[in-house]
């Protein structure tokens, strides 16, 4: 077995006992980078330099210490909306020209107190707005498992990475979906923790009421472990929230036996593939089978969930995104006066999807439209909260697909915005309520496309979804195949 | 017809907090540009705020100082507008539940009250600073302000003229003063006023088109801008022309109001709660630690001076005007309780040397060139003939910056003042013998030489003798000649 496809837990053991060096392993990841993503196109910078000198120091480290920390010496990737200090940062954006970071946000600064290494910097779609990784303004990223398919959006870049075994782990940011839907798509694990779980501050914002840092990993257990190391309360984010972190791999009993699994059935009523549902059936058949209790729920509002997130994430990126004025750093026009100025950076840096965002969400916030619009969206926002609340009543879990269908072909959606919108129908009201939610792969369509089956949870209860997750996981053996990378 | 303005004005007080509203960067005036600066304050990517707790307490010591209702879950709210001072492309203010509400301010207008409501007091940070000048083509940014905290204090339109607005102003800028929460300073800033103001007939209700004003630097740019402002629009109304809702800046050099922007182009700020920002949930506990902490405040306090002290309204108003200095007032008194001295040697010598060494610049003066117990002592001492008010102005002169107390000066330099009938005699005597010419003018009817003498006994006796006895004296020996 090559190095470069290790997972984490399997990389941090032989690292442990010494079987091999975090120089090693970094330097498979990167022949591995560069034998791939010529194909892959999941890099947006590669920090070489500085990856090899933290491996040095993590050897040095494993040699001196008995480290509890699972992640020293572990090559990691992070979506390009992170913030690391001296290390351009574009958010797959023209907006931020050469920016560089001149600080280290605060996910960044735990995994370096880990002991991680920090390989690069994955493709998003521009400013994490959309569901496919194409709209980043410097290039498409493919999908490993067929590059005529999107790896989804928009941590499509960190998805990809983690499935063409470009990096052990990565992480990426959901506010919509944006790390369930392509972990589904590209066949890997990927968990949005609860609001307020990770600290928010270091990462480029974009709806900061859903935003979420989160890890995606080759396995359940690595996602646990990332998950562990990534999660408790952070000063400088007013929103994070503190209270203890639960030792998430003790979670990892494979015992779910009573566990109360609730099915929602909106989720199964419209434009589910065949394929998806199938093995979504399947899978819930699987869990039954493992001791788990399965039972009809409903979730009432669920058909809003797109409309409300369409209305309250645009509103709040529409303000997010005015500090990219051309004043203080990143791309500038030459005006002929202030106003001119401001319009033409915006225009030059902006793309076409963040810009309808902007002008959806100013318009929603605007004098007159403000109690149409934003105040009516929070007021349904709060229904779709509540219906989780109720539903939790009756059960530990709740079980969907993560998306209604398997990747799409590249270019089958960017021009039909309404239909890219939907594609995130399953993972967009999680974001809404603030709850925890992971995808895990559960089958394969007919052309060999990955499906991922969604386990919500409630408010800072990821272990039970990790739990929930890890069961079916020991019981099936989607996690480990692997995508053929010499496609024609 | 008979018009009356009606004002209502907006503060923006700069806190004096030690560091900014959602950074811990430092609020020290006068720095380099952007010295006072991180990531934060100057809104780089992936940067949060984090409200500073200084600033609630702030907000809510003002809030109970003006009779606010304290909002027990406030927000904080995002106001958008592109400018290059406003680092993030919004300011974080307070729209919707600003953290006080419904208060007021009761006014002295000469000896009768006038109550001035208070629609909010909300909290915001402030925005840097564009420098125009000197720089050719391009314009400079200094972000030292951005972020700094402000109260916006917003009242009802409840005055009727300028100088109503201007007691309004100088009353709050007192009592956040007297909190400790603001400088007052108007000059660097830190004290800053837009005015609302309409026109209407007297003896009606319904309020005019109103203007409001900017760019007000200081208590008369205030007064002179609401009384052009109110002259202008009588003018307009009266020769049949209309007013419009609009904006218009104070030009302080033409002394008049030109128009900036009509209501039609105002910015729509496209408010909206701050999602950075929890509601800020304020328990009852926090109030009335708070409440009980609050001074004494400068109306109550004068009302106090009138009543314990049987001080004139003047006196008063004009120590409790500062808090330090009605501080320093009452120490004094507690040592000697000659009240109206007192008050009368801090409102003479000691507000000249403030004024010298530019002290009344401080917000609160703790080192004094002269100390309330000197003071008190000196006061004493005249009060008993020890010394007179002649050689007591000398004895205060000596006690600027010293550490000695009065009676030390007096002794060691033999200032004491001299009653002694013997030593006074000898010395009148000495005096009557040497001027006889004018002597026989006095007896002749000129009544201006007693005074001549009398300075001549005081000189002989460096200013010491006590004056009365020096008067009933003299004039014993003068009319005891005539009589012989
Ligand atoms: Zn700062």
């Amino acid at each position: 077995m090559s190095l470069y496809s290790l997972t984490l837990h399997d990389a941090s053991e032989k690292l442990r006992k010494r079987e091999i060096s975090s120089q090693e392993l970094i330097e498979a990841v990167f022949q591995r980078i560069s034998d791939t993503d010529d194909d892959i196109r999941a890099y947006l910078t590669l920090c070489r330099d500085a990856a090899l000198a933290q491996a040095k120091q993590a050897d040095r480290r494993l040699q001196q210490e008995s480290t509890s920390s699972p992640l020293l010496g572990i090559p990691i990737a992070v979506k390009d909306n992170f913030l690391i200090q001296g290390v351009r940062t574009t958010c797959a954006s023209k907006i931020l020209g050469d920016f560089i970071a001149p600080y280290d946000g605060s996910t960044v600064a735990r995994l370096r107190s880990a002991g991680a290494v920090i390989i690069g910097k994955t493709n998003l779609d521009e400013f994490a707005m959309g569901s496919s990784a194409e709209n980043s303004a410097f290039f498409s990223t493919r999908n490993p498992w067929n590059f005529d398919r999107v790896p989804g959006g928009s941590s499509g870049g960190s998805a990809a990475a983690v499935a063409a075994d470009q990096c052990v782990a990565a992480l990426g940011t959901d506010t919509g979906g944006s790390i369930r839907q392509p972990a589904a798509f590209c066949g890997i694990v990927g968990l949005k923790p609860t609001y307020g779980r990770v600290s928010r501050y270091g990462i480029i914002a974009f709806a900061s009421s859903m935003d979420q840092v989160g890890p995606m990993t080759k396995d359940v257990r690595d996602c646990a472990l990332l998950l562990e190391a990534i999660s408790g309360h952070d000063q400088a984010d007013a929103t994070s929230v503190n209270r203890p972190v639960p030792k998430y791999s003790e979670s990892l009993t494979g015992d779910i036996k009573s566990l109360r699994l609730g099915i929602p059935k909106e989720y199964f009523t419209t434009g589910l593939q065949p394929a998806v549902e199938q093995s979504i059936g399947a899978a819930i058949g699987q869990l039954e089978k493992s001791g788990a209790i399965i039972q009809e729920i409903s979730l009432p509002h669920t058909e809003y969930a797109v409309a409300v997130y369409y209305i309250v994430a645009t509103a709040e990126a529409s303000s997010n995104l005015a500090r990219y004025d051309g004043m203080r750093f990143g791309h500038r026009a030459a005006g002929k006066d202030l106003t001119e100025t401001y319009m033409l950076s915006r225009e030059e840096g902006f793309g076409p999807e963040v810009k309808r965002r902007i002008m959806l969400g100013t318009y929603a916030l605007s004098a007159g439209y403000y109690d149409a619009y934003y105040l009516k969206a929070q007021r349904v926002r709060a229904l779709i909260r509540r219906d989780f609340d109720e539903a939790f009543k009756h059960c530990d879990a709740i079980i969907t697909p993560t998306s209604p269908t398997t990747a799409f072909k590249i270019g089958e959606k960017i021009q039909n915005p309404l239909e890219m919108y939907l594609s995130d129908i399953c993972t967009i009201s999680i974001n809404l309520a603030g709850v925890p939610a992971l995808s895990l792969p559960c089958g394969f369509d007919a052309g060999g496309l990955p499906i991922g089956m969604q386990i919500i949870g409630k408010h800072f209860d990821e272990s039970t979804i990790l739990r929930a997750a890890y069961a079916y996981e020991q019981q099936t053996h989607w996690h480990k195949k692997k995508p053929r990378l010499n496609q024609p | 017809m008979k018009y009356e303005s009606v004002i209502g004005l907006e503060v923006h007080a700069q806190l004096l907090t030690q560091s900014k509203i959602f950074c811990g960067c430092s609020t020290q005036f006068g720095q380099a540009p952007n010295y006072n600066t991180c990531a934060v304050c100057i809104g780089f990517p992936g940067v949060l705020p984090v409200l500073n707790k200084k600033v609630v307490e702030f907000a809510i010591r003002a809030g109970l100082a003006t009779h606010c209702e304290i909002t027990r879950s406030s927000r904080l709210a995002r106001k958008n507008y592109f400018y290059p001072d406003l680092p993030k492309g919004y300011q974080i203010s307070q729209y919707e539940l600003p953290i006080c509400a419904n208060g007021y301010v009761d006014i002295d207008l000469d000896g009768t009250s006038k109550r001035v409501r208070l629609t909010r007091i909300h909290m915001e940070e402030d925005a840097g600073k564009n420098i125009h000048d000197g720089h050719g083509d391009s314009s400079l940014v200094d972000f030292n302000r951005a972020g700094v905290p402000l109260l916006e204090i917003v009242s009802e339109p409840d005055m009727r003229n300028p100088a109503e607005a201007g007691i309004y102003l100088r009353t709050l800028r007192a009592i956040l003063q007297y909190l400790d929460i603001c400088d007052g300073n108007m000059e660097q800033g830190s004290f800053r006023c837009d005015a609302n103001i309409s026109i209407r007939p007297q003896g009606t209700d319904a309020l005019g088109t109103k203007v409001e004003i900017k760019n007000l630097n200081s208590f008369k740019a205030i007064e002179k801008a609401l009384e052009y402002e109110t002259a202008r629009q009588m003018d307009t109304l009266s020769e049949g022309g209309k007013l419009i809702q609009e904006t218009r800046l104070w030009d302080e050099n033409k002394e008049q109001t030109r128009a900036m922007r009509s209501k039609e182009s105002a910015h729509d700020y496209r408010y909206f709660p701050d999602p950075d920002l929890l509601p800020v949930v304020i328990d009852e506990k926090w109030i009335d630690e708070i409440h009980t902490s609050l001074p004494e405040l400068p109306g109550t306090r004068r009302s106090r001076f009138l009543s314990q002290y049987a001080l004139p309204l003047y006196d008063a108003e004009l120590l409790t005007s500062r808090r330090d200095i009605a501080d320093y007032f009452e120490t004094a008194v507690t040592i000697y309780p000659n009240a109206k001295a007192i008050s009368n040697w801090i409102m003479g010598e000691l507000f000249r040397i403030l004024k010298e060494r530019k002290l009344d610049q401080q917000l609160y003066i703790k080192t004094w060139p002269v100390r309330a117990e000197y003071l008190a002592e000196l006061v004493q001492l005249i009060d008993q003939d020890k010394i007179s008010g002649k050689i007591a102005k000398m004895v205060f002169d000596a006690l600027v910056d010293a550490e000695r107390s009065p009676q030390t000066i007096v002794k060691e330099k033999g200032l004491e003042q001299v009653s002694d009938v013997a030593r006074i005699e000898t010395s009148i005597d000495q005096i009557l013998a040497a001027y006889p010419k004018q002597i026989a003018d006095y007896r002749g009817g000129n009544e201006k030489i007693f005074g001549f003498l009398v300075g001549q006994v005081m000189k002989s006796m460096q200013g010491k003798a006590n004056p009365q006895k020096v008067n009933e004296i003299l004039k014993a020996k003068l009319s005891c000649t005539i009589s012989t």
